[in-house]
């Protein structure tokens, strides 16, 4: 996966911020944010993964144009899921998510405009009795600024299951 | 930002992210991130054709909310770095509580930081995020 604009935006950030409980100013009011030392509205600090919204390819976003969808519709599903492309710092394009870790380097800020360039870690296997065999994949997701410099390392752990996992 | 001079090892933060998570939230989520996935929005699809029980909230999701907690606890922009093993799902109704307990005061790359251990627990006391992370603290 390769994101070669991933626009930070005051409005993606406050929307982003409600959705995970945040109610702190800093990701919502302009006026307070230029009040602190970082002068400005930041990311939160799981933010990066949104920059599935700017890969052209993310495959869990549907389609213009009729490419079809998985989810239910009429029929309680549509197409199947194409899962050639990687996705945003995780692992949800390689199955469920299993672990997510960031190295923060610099302060993202409204108006960063980002590039993400996403690199495979390694591979594994593992028995589960849950949902049995349970394969492993790393993605390495390097974001950097206008500056070109990085800002964030992020470190997805996607597995496929055999089976669903009981609850 | 925390101050060396006011924290121990062995202090924690600890708060309640979510009470009764309901549907609509995972949906903002799907709507802010941009994962559509519908195993988390599509509860006709996820029960009768992926076999889950129901529709469950997205890891990150979690380790969104979990990342709340942490930054009203550290201070904004003081991580270093935050990194979670997603343990057991997440699903509509859960209540979950967030706790961040301070292992280590060190220096690294010449200032002052904190290793903090990361866990979020649901109803039943069920782990469903383990974790850590490191912050910038003022010396």
């Amino acid at each position: 996966m390769a994101i070669d604009k991933f626009l930070v935006e005051a409005s993606h950030i406050m929307m982003f911020a409600r959705s995970v409980g945040d109610a702190n100013p800093i990701y919502h009011d302009e006026e307070y944010a230029k009040g602190t030392e970082l002068g400005g509205i930041i990311a939160p600090p799981t933010f990066a993964q949104s920059s599935a919204q700017f890969d052209p390819d993310y495959f869990l976003r549907p389609k213009i144009g009729g490419e079809g969808w998985f989810g239910s519709g009429k029929e309680a599903t549509g197409a199947k899921p194409s899962k050639e492309s990687g996705g945003g710092g995780g692992g949800a394009a390689m199955g469920l998510h299993a672990e997510q870790h960031f190295e923060y380097h610099k302060p993202v800020k409204a108006g960063d405009v980002l590039t993400a360039t996403t690199k495979p870690g390694n591979t594994w296997e593992k028995e589960s009795k849950r949902a049995g065999k349970l394969k492993f994949s790393e993605s390495v997701t390097e974001y950097r600024n206008q500056d070109g410099e990085l800002v964030i390392t992020a470190t997805g752990v996607g597995v496929q299951t055999e089976r669903a996992v009981d609850s | 930002m925390l101050k060396e001079n006011e924290i121990n090892v062995g202090d924690t933060h600890s708060a309640v992210l979510v009470d009764d998570l309901k549907r609509t939230q995972i949906v903002q989520y799907a709507g802010a991130s941009g994962d559509y996935n519908p195993l988390h929005t599509d509860e006709i699809f996820t029960t009768q054709v992926a076999g889950y029980p129901s529709v469950f909230a997205h890891g990150m999701l979690s380790m969104g909310l979990t990342g709340t907690m942490l930054t009203d606890y550290v201070g904004d922009g003081a991580l270093k770095k935050y990194g979670v093993r997603f343990t057991n799902q997440v699903w509509p109704g859960d209540t979950l509580t967030g706790k961040a307990t301070i292992i280590e005061i060190r220096e690294e790359d010449g200032e002052k930081v904190v290793d903090l251990m990361i866990e979020t627990t649901n109803q039943n006391d069920v782990a469903v995020i383990t974790g850590n992370a490191t912050a910038r603290i003022e010396s």
